[in-house]
């Protein structure tokens, strides 16, 4: 029976797994993710994480609870910076001890160091260090990661025709099925801006995504943006760049947009206590100050948020952004 | 020429306000932060930012009522957010409609051209080279006369005979150091206040427990966020030793890294191999490196939301079982009322003081 390799559904899981898959499948391992996300898995999260962290942190663990007993490794990389340039959260950095020093009776942990910055081989031989646990030779763990990258670059590509991670993950592995959740009576675009693993996990957005497409609004994320759309932001006319990569992402992606002026709206999604959010927040909001014909709005996720309260908000939003344009149509 | 302000970090604004005096510039003090700098703070911050940035916020906002046109702080390379908040509250301020100038100091040791720049335009007084190196001397050496009067007060507080009088003491002697000028005249203040200090009527066969306090470096230095909790244990006949002082501090991150901030690295690297930015290692690598030397309990300080902090109190129960040392952790905000505080630092020293007994063989451990 091969190896079974864990991966928790969360956290960079909804930009990277179609790669890491490729690459262990590859080498001759079995991957096994985690279920979607339930209340029992929020509360165990709860249960074992300090009170004090983000709510995505503790979903984290959740998962790391479901996976458990299950698997014979769990693999949780230390992702430092992919980009040669900006960094993960300090949470990211310090996640595999984090979880090794506070759960107990842990299968194995695969805590690779993955840091662009030390020079070009640096991934490659991350990736090489996670074929050495299973023994693999090094050609094939180059042939594995080349063929992970040719997944990621497809998986990229498909974000960029608009698909969300999951469609586009379910995409790679059915490929050529027609377009998921058709649309009825489409009449705005919304940006939900925001940490993938908060928008994308169904379970702690409360379905955001969904909700506004019952609302008749369709959505988009950063994710769908272009990459060189996004770098042309450069430092979004700030002294210094935000340090860390999805936080520059997303405001590199609210500048953008509030400049082109074509989106309805913008929504704002954060997670309670979030470190780098509470700069990134601040500033696209000053920035909304200056684009008074693009609506924005914060929402703010905790492992409390309620179904109804969301829904209410959103309704609120999308009826006031509605109106408004209609107004905007009359006058003309 | 707009009058210069910094931020306030416990008693260090007395030697900047000696370099950026000599430099020719006009200082506004900033104030010591009371309830209406954290009420004006909180208002124009972001609900989640860490107690530093409310802190800085608030302060800047009263330098700014008293004059102030400058702002001299300190910028950082992540992935802490500290290292963001220069920007974040020029923005804040530019957006409350105030046109301040912001000089920001990142380290020298990898923007030597910005350390030049931003001292050149601070020497209005066009004070030569040396000179300048002068002054940075004469401040450096203040800095490090305040940290020491303040280590000293830390061990004989717990012994002084009537509470208070360190306090008191303390408070006198600060102000003789940063009367001082020149370097013979700083290093007698220094001797004098030493000497102040050490005479003060000690009870030496006194039970005193040690306690190392970790945690992040604002909240460590400056007594008003942190609710003087030295000055609390020590009236608590604690011994406290801080891991961090001005001093030490700035050495490491300015030019070199000293062997003393190698060990603490070397320490908690079986732990937290990797920099998470803050002082996130520097709190593990310190509880492991104290708990060695047989300190009786460890605490934490870290501002509310704080990310490194956050990561190394995941840790610490670790270290603390593996160590055998007790580990206290205060997360603090504006919400965070000092009697509460003192009731659990009570309870924590009374645990101490139970365990150091048990294990020095007492029976009896009631009463």
């Amino acid at each position: 029976m091969a190896v079974r390799v864990g991966i928790p559904r969360a956290l960079l899981f909804y930009l990277y797994f179609p790669m890491w898959q490729a690459f262990f499948n590859e080498i001759g391992v079995q991957v096994i993710p985690s279920g979607r996300t339930t209340k029992s898995i929020l509360d165990d999260g709860i249960r074992e994480a300090l009170a004090d962290v983000c709510v995505p942190i503790k979903l984290y663990y959740g998962h790391v609870m479901e996976l458990k007993g299950k698997v014979d490794y769990l693999f949780i990389p230390r992702v430092v910076c992919l980009n040669g340039k900006t960094v993960y959260c300090p949470k990211f950095l310090g996640l595999p001890d984090m979880i090794k020093y506070s759960v107990d009776n842990l299968p194995p942990i695969i805590d690779v160091r993955m840091d662009s910055r030390q020079g070009r081989l640096s991934l490659l031989n991350a990736y090489s260090e996670i074929g050495r646990y299973f023994g693999a030779d090094r050609i094939t763990t180059i042939r594995a990661y080349l063929k992970a990258l040719g997944v990621h670059y497809h998986f990229r590509r498909l974000l960029r025709k608009g698909w969300s991670p999951p469609e586009a993950m379910e995409l790679l592995k059915s490929p050529g099925t027609g377009k998921a959740g058709s649309q009825t009576k489409v009449n705005l675009k919304f940006a939900v801006l925001g940490y993938p693993y908060a928008i994308y996990d169904s379970f702690i957005s409360v379905n955001i995504v969904e909700k506004l497409r019952q609302l008749g609004v369709m959505v988009m994320t950063a994710e769908n943006i272009h990459p060189a759309l996004l770098a042309l932001q450069k430092n979004c006319d700030l002294p210094k760049r935000l340090f860390w990569t999805l936080s520059d992402i997303a405001l590199k992606a609210a500048h953008l947009l509030f400049k082109q002026g074509r989106i309805d709206g913008i929504l704002h999604l954060t997670a309670f206590g979030c470190g780098p959010d509470s700069l990134l927040n601040k500033l696209i909001e000053m920035e909304a100050k200056k684009h008074r014909n693009v609506p924005f709005m914060t929402l703010m996720i905790d492992e409390h948020t309620g179904e109804a309260g969301m829904a209410t908000r959103l309704e609120a939003f999308v009826d006031m952004v509605r109106r408004r344009k209609e107004a905007h149509l009359c006058q003309k | 020429m707009s009058k210069v302000t910094f931020p306030r970090m416990g008693e260090s604004w007395r030697a900047f306000k000696l370099l950026l005096e000599d430099l020719g510039n006009e200082v506004v003090v900033p104030l010591r932060p009371n309830k209406r700098t954290l009420d004006l703070g909180v208002r124009h911050s972001p609900e989640f930012a860490c107690f530093p940035l409310k802190i800085l916020m608030g302060t800047y906002l009263e330098a700014v009522e008293m004059g102030a046109g400058t702002i001299v702080t300190s910028g950082g390379v992540g992935p802490c957010r500290a290292g963001e908040y220069a920007m974040l509250h020029h923005k804040i301020l530019q957006d409350l409609g105030y046109d301040l100038k912001m000089i920001v100091f990142e380290p020298p040791r990898l923007y030597p051209l910005n350390f030049i720049k931003n001292v050149r335009a601070l020497n209005k007084a066009r004070v030569s080279i040396r000179g300048i190196i002068d002054c940075i001397k004469r401040g450096w050496r203040m800095l490090q006369a305040l940290d020491n009067a303040e280590k000293l007060s830390h061990v004989v507080r717990p012994r002084e005979i009537k509470r208070g009088t360190t306090t008191a003491v303390y408070k006198k002697v600060l102000d003789w150091i940063s009367g001082a000028y020149t370097m013979e005249q700083i290093a007698e203040a220094e001797a004098a206040a030493l000497e102040a200090l050490r005479s003060i009527p000690q009870d030496s066969s006194r039970e005193v427990l040690k306690v190392g306090i970790v945690g992040e470096i604002y909240v460590l230095l400056e007594p008003a966020s942190n609710l003087e909790i030295e000055e609390t244990l020590g009236d608590l006949g604690v011994e406290v030793e801080r891991s961090m002082f001005l001093t030490g501090w700035t050495r490491d991150n300015t030019w070199n890294e000293t062997t003393h901030g190698l060990t603490i690295k070397e320490a908690a690297s079986p732990y937290l191999p990797e920099l998470v930015g803050g002082h996130g290692r520097d709190s593990i690598g310190h509880t492991i490196l104290y708990s060695k030397r047989g300190f009786d309990g460890i605490i934490q300080l870290a501002p509310f939301t704080c990310i490194p902090e956050i990561v190394a109190r995941t840790i610490l129960p670790r270290v603390s079982k593996d160590y055998d040392i007790p580990v206290l952790t205060f997360f603090l905000d504006e919400q965070t009322g000092k009697a509460g505080m003192t009731t659990r630092l009570e309870a924590f020293t009374d645990l101490m003081r139970r365990k150091k007994r048990f294990q020095a063989g007492a029976k009896c451990l009631t009463g």
